[in-house]
């Protein structure tokens, strides 16, 4: 299988905190990889050091045959490769909707706006959010800022969709529209790289499930595995701890 | 009696009052964009993110340096010992007998740029992380983020402050009467010394103030309600041909 991102030894720490410890990781192509694991255990920072929001300590990360931490390397074309979704949903707030999906199109990947617009159109209609156009952000609810958010990233084209607890500032009848959008996603086989706190929709819908804890991949594998068979002690404990 | 006093030092002088207010104007409407232009730059300057190494680090280092000595020196002084030291001082060390209006508008700009640095950086830090996160993850560098995302949304928020501003310049653009600018307090001194009316004559000028600084104010708060926009939007019926959800992996740029 081809690997879209392949992390190896990458380690991260915030002065003398090693939050990351030699992390191997890579996600293929089409594959759908849910990262759980306790509060504090460098989930977030690991996605971030992926799209290199952080900057991380030690390792590589391949990306198409080079390690973008080098020197030399475009940081922000690659960052155009990867969307990424954040608990907080982020959107621009002096854009409305359409425009938050446009913005990016047109001023970093120099598309002209009538293509931006049908790009923009088509992924806001995957979200279900195509009628609130004209809508500027504080005039939605958490969920529909978050279609919007999956939508702007989308209409970047990204090899690999990020997302960081994409509904845990959502309050629980949102959570669920959320979640099946990102399904959707999952189905029509998009690379995705999801940080959840949501067991039951990483079971349902991931590939392969990582535990992380205190900064190192305890275990990973499918989700009949982890969830039903899983070998570590770790993972039991937290799993016991979550699924009671 | 003051009353027909004031009537007849108007209508013998208006022509004096309404130049100096011009000026008062002129000057203080450029100098106050050129100094929320120079506050932009300086602002957005002393916002990049600093390397942990390498030579981009030390030119930030110095350049930041240098920008907050400019910003301590024109806060830290007034601005009519500002005038007088670099209208006389350009004189006297470079030779440069600057025009007046010039070296007003370059007071002025110079001043207002230091206090406006201040209220952008402070605009740019008050704005959530998260904005700029979400421009960096699409791919926008520092300038692409700070044009297309952050720089609106801290304008808006510093409208007010750079009315402040412009209320203030409306009003200390008088100090420049020691460098001979005919702006308004400095034409009053003139009509007031032939007539000897002072009370009357500074009277007039300061309605002419008040007016100019009213009608700022007011013009101010109207744009930044338009810059708000209605508190509702519209539906959007849709017409356009869009692709369904299931082809849409079929992209424009295919090259994974
Ligand atoms: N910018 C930072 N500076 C210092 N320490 C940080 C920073 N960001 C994260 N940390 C620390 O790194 C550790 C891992 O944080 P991280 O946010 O990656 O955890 P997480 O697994 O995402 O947790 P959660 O489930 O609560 O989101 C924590 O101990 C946190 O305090
Ligand atoms: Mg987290």
């Amino acid at each position: 299988m081809e690997h879209v991102i392949d992390i190896q030894h990458l380690s991260k720490s915030f002065g003398a905190h090693e939050v990351l410890k030699d992390i191997d990781f890579s996600v293929d192509k089409g594959e759908v990889v849910c990262i759980i694991g306790s509060s504090g255990s460098g989930k977030s920072t690991l996605l971030r050091c992926v799209n290199l929001l952080e900057n991380p300590s030690g390792g590589r990360i391949i990306y198409k045959g080079v390690n973008i931490l080098d020197d030399n390397h475009d940081v922000y074309a690659y960052r155009t490769k990867l969307g990424m979704v954040f608990q907080q949903f982020n959107l621009f707030n002096n854009h409305n909707v359409l425009d938050n999906c446009i913005v990016g199109q047109t001023k970093v990947l120099k598309h002209s706006r009538e293509d931006a617009k049908k790009v923009a159109m088509k992924y806001l209609k995957v979200v279900g959010m195509e009628q609130y156009i004209n809508a500027k952000p504080k005039q939605l609810s958490g969920g529909q800022k978050q279609r919007v958010a999956i939508a702007r990233a989308l209409s970047m084209e990204p090899d690999v969709m990020l997302f960081d607890e994409p509904t845990s500032a959502l309050d629980p009848e949102m959570v669920e529209e959320v979640l099946k959008v990102m399904k959707q996603l999952a189905e029509i086989g998009l690379t995705m790289l999801i940080v959840t706190h949501e067991m039951e929709f990483a079971k349902d819908v991931a590939d392969r499930v990582v535990f992380m804890d205190g900064g190192v991949i305890v275990e990973e594998g499918c989700p009949e595995q982890i969830f039903n068979n899983p070998t570590q002690e770790r993972t039991r404990e937290f799993l016991k701890r979550i699924l009671k | 009696m003051s009353f027909d006093w004031i009537v007849k030092i108007m209508s013998e002088n208006w022509l004096m009052f309404i130049r100096g207010a011009g000026i008062t104007l002129y000057i203080s409407i450029i100098g106050t964009i050129l100094g929320f232009i120079i506050g932009l730059l300086v602002g957005v300057i002393r916002t990049i993110p600093i390397p942990e190494r390498g030579v981009k680090k030390v030119i930030l280092k110095i350049i930041n340096f240098i920008l907050s000595v400019y910003i301590e020196i024109f806060r830290g002084t007034p601005m009519i010992v500002q005038a007088m030291v670099i209208y006389y001082g350009a004189a006297l060390a470079f030779d440069i007998d600057m025009n007046r209006l010039s070296a007003a508008l370059f007071i002025v700009s110079i001043n207002t740029g230091a206090y406006m640095s201040e209220i952008v950086r402070g605009g740019i830090v008050s704005i959530d992380k998260g904005q700029f996160e979400a421009a960096h993850a699409i791919g926008m560098n520092h300038i692409q983020t700070m044009v297309n995302v952050i720089l609106p949304q801290v304008i808006r928020n510093i409208l007010p402050a750079t009315g402040n501003e412009f209320v203030i310049n409306i009003k200390d653009t008088s100090v420049l009467n020691v460098i001979s600018v005919t702006e308004l307090y400095f034409q009053t001194k003139s009509v007031a010394g032939n007539n000897f009316r002072y009370f009357e004559s500074f009277f007039i000028t300061c309605i002419i103030y008040f007016i100019m600084t009213f009608t700022v104010t007011r013009i101010l708060r109207s744009i930044e309600r338009k810059i708000d926009g209605p508190d509702n939007y519209v539906m959007y019926a849709n017409q356009m041909q869009v692709d369904r959800p299931e082809n849409m992996m079929n992209r424009t740029t295919n090259d994974i």
